[in-house]
């Protein structure tokens, strides 16, 4: 039997924004298992976000239980939420959060600095990486000598540089061309193949139509569950 | 490894805004040299007064009236010739007395004069205090006995009357009263801030005739041991306190002398690196505010760099080593200027100066501790930051 990388019980996420209570989230519940291929949709402010950073251990629930790879994250203290964050966890985020100064190469050896693992070895297996997502080339470029689309799989390398076993994406396709998004899209999906759970968020239909099962938010609550239509 | 990472990441973070880390270390460079150099001329003086003191002759007692405490008047004199006789017979040894009676006159010889302290005193005195002869001879007993016009002149008065001319048989006048010239001193510089080159002794018999006085200054015994030396000094107080009921006497002895300057100069220095630190002080308010300046540009790097695993120590740890890289690299700077500055106050002016390793090690190590105690709060702050909301601020 194996541990479902997540589960969500009644999730509720609420903001306090000048002494009034915003809730973003309003009682979710989930299960993302191993290996899963999760999309979630939803219009713009019913809680995509909200519940990726909930889901990615960046951020705690006000209420309801989630559990992160059999762990209760309301349990943890912010170094052992750091070390999953560092371990089980890979987070792709919209606007990629590259480090500016610093090379494709570097960037993607950044969540190894935190497990204390050595210059050198970072940089052979961030050149790894990089090589997986088709970036071979642009190893010492920096991010603004790179392209938007080429940014984003110097994140996906990022995310995966530590090998872990669910990747949370959120709209990882949004900024980019729909060639370019389309082969960012088949390179989620190679890695899912490989077993690798994967959640994305996106507001492409055809996108989310490729996942194993579709989630469609609105208020902070999940309204529909689908499972996809593609292979 | 986190470690290396942080300070790679300080330094780069330091070297990407060099301007703003150059004004920011400028507080502490500042504060670090004044500290360093101050000490140094504290230092530095405190060691030319002790040679000076231990210059004058050893086991040296020195009897004045008068109180010797900071802040005591000064008492006007009333011993006389009579007195050091007595106190002579205290001793034992007329030799191992001297006395002095001081006065600025104007010398003169032929076309050229000066201004020259002339000290009235008695044969004794180069066996008292240490002073050497450069040509002729010095006063002897019959000179005092006869009050005699004779004189011996300092390195620099002989200069300024004679050039380079021997002074020996030469007349001069001192206060418009004729004297002949019996022996030069060898140079002997600085005392107490006083020019010892600039004096002419004389038979101070002669000396209490030109100023029209019985009186003397005060005077100085040789002590024969250094173990007896305290209890002579209670002995010649009592005498002179039973000849003089009015007056109060001191007998002070070289260690006591570099007891009090020690302690004067002690404090001054003080005072005076502590004004330097409060400039080091300031400078630790600027790294603080800088850094916090430097936390909020890079909020959202901090918030990356948490979300892919960093622990808010790692954050913090990185944050502080900032601070101290940036108030260690104006704390080494500062010690070299303050090195510096020193070494060209003890070249270029009369003021000397002194390095100590300790001096150095302590700016350094303060340097480091303010770096310390105003980076630990922007720090903090950094460690602490949410990362969701790190990542969304702009
Ligand atoms: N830090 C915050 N403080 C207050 N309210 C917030 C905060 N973050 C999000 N919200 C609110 O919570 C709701 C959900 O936001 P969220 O970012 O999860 O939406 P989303 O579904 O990701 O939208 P989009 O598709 O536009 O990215 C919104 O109404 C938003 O205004
Ligand atoms: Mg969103």
């Amino acid at each position: 039997m194996t541990t479902p990388a997540i589960v969500a019980t009644g999730v509720t996420r609420v903001y306090q924004l000048d002494g009034f209570s915003v809730p973003a989230l309003r009682g979710v519940s989930l299960t993302v298992e191993p290996g899963d291929y999760l999309a979630i949709v939803g219009t713009s402010g019913s809680g995509k976000s909200t519940l990726m950073h909930l889901l990615g251990g960046l951020d705690r629930p006000t209420g309801g239980t989630l559990l992160i790879g059999g762990r209760d994250v309301a349990g943890l203290t912010p170094n052992e939420l750091a070390e999953l964050r560092n371990s089980t966890i890979g987070f792709v985020f919209q606007s990629f959060h590259l480090l500016a100064r610093t090379t494709a190469q570097d960037n993607v050896g950044l969540p190894l600095v935190y497990r204390g693992i050595g210059r050198r070895e970072r940089r052979a297996r961030a050149t790894a990486m990089l090589d997986r997502v088709g970036l071979a080339h642009r190893v010492t470029h920096r991010p603004n000598q790179l392209s938007g689309g080429e940014q984003q799989r110097v994140a996906i390398a990022r995310a995966l540089v530590t090998g872990p076993s669910l990747l949370l994406a959120d709209e990882p396709t949004g900024n980019l061309d729909s060639a370019t998004g389309r082969s960012i899209l088949t390179l989620l999906e190679s890695l899912n193949a490989e077993g690798v759970a994967i959640v994305l968020v996106t507001h492409d239909r055809e996108v989310a139509a490729r996942a194993d099962r579709q989630i469609l938010m609105k208020d902070g609550l999940i309204v529909e569950s689908v499972p996809g239509t593609a292979d | 490894m986190r470690v290396a990472e942080a300070w790679r990441v300080a330094l780069d973070a330091l070297r990407a805004n060099r301007m703003r880390s150059l004004l920011t270390m400028l507080g502490v460079v500042i504060g670090v040299a004044a500290v360093v150099a101050l000490v140094a001329i504290g230092t530095g003086t405190k060691q030319q007064i002790e040679r000076q003191v231990e210059g004058l002759g050893s086991n040296l007692l020195i009897v004045v009236p008068g109180r010797l405490e900071a802040g005591a008047a000064p008492t006007s004199s009333p011993l006389t010739l009579d007195d050091a006789d007595a106190v002579s017979r205290v001793v034992g040894d007329r030799s191992r007395v001297a006395v002095t009676i001081a006065s600025g006159e104007t010398v003169r010889a032929g076309s050229r004069s000066g201004f020259a302290s002339m000290q009235g005193v008695l044969e004794t005195t180069p066996t008292v205090f240490v002073r050497e002869l450069n040509r002729g001879a010095y006063l002897t007993r019959t000179d005092v006995s006869t009050g005699r016009r004779v004189a011996v002149l300092g390195a620099g008065v002989a200069r300024t009357l004679f050039g380079d001319r021997d002074p020996i048989g030469r007349q001069i006048t001192i206060g418009g009263v004729r004297f002949r010239v019996i022996g030069a001193f060898e140079p002997l510089g600085q005392s107490l801030g006083v020019d010892r080159d600039n004096e002419v002794h004389v038979p101070v018999t002669a000396a209490q005739r030109l100023l029209g006085t019985d009186r003397i200054d005060g005077l100085a015994i040789r002590a024969p041991d250094r173990d007896r030396i305290d209890q002579l000094g209670r002995d010649v107080v009592a005498t002179l306190a039973d000849r003089h009921p009015d007056t109060d006497f001191s007998a002070v002895t070289q260690e006591q002398i570099l007891g009090v300057l020690g302690d004067i100069l002690g404090v001054l220095t003080g005072v005076l690196a502590a004004i330097a630190g409060i400039s080091l002080l300031v400078g630790g308010v600027g790294v603080s505010n800088i850094m916090l300046v430097s936390v909020r540009e890079r909020t959202r790097e901090i918030g990356l760099r948490k979300a892919v695993g960093a622990r808010p120590r790692d954050i913090g740890v990185q944050f502080l080593l900032e601070a101290v890289l940036l108030t260690t690299t104006g704390g080494v700077l500062g010690m070299l200027l303050g090195a510096g500055t020193a070494l060209l106050v003890d070249g270029l002016s009369p003021v000397p100066a002194a390095l100590t390793w300790w001096s150095m090690a302590l700016a350094f190590g303060v340097s480091a501790g303010v770096g310390i105690i105003f980076g630990v709060v922007p720090a903090q702050r950094a460690g602490r930051l949410d990362p969701v909301v790190a990542l969304r601020t702009e």
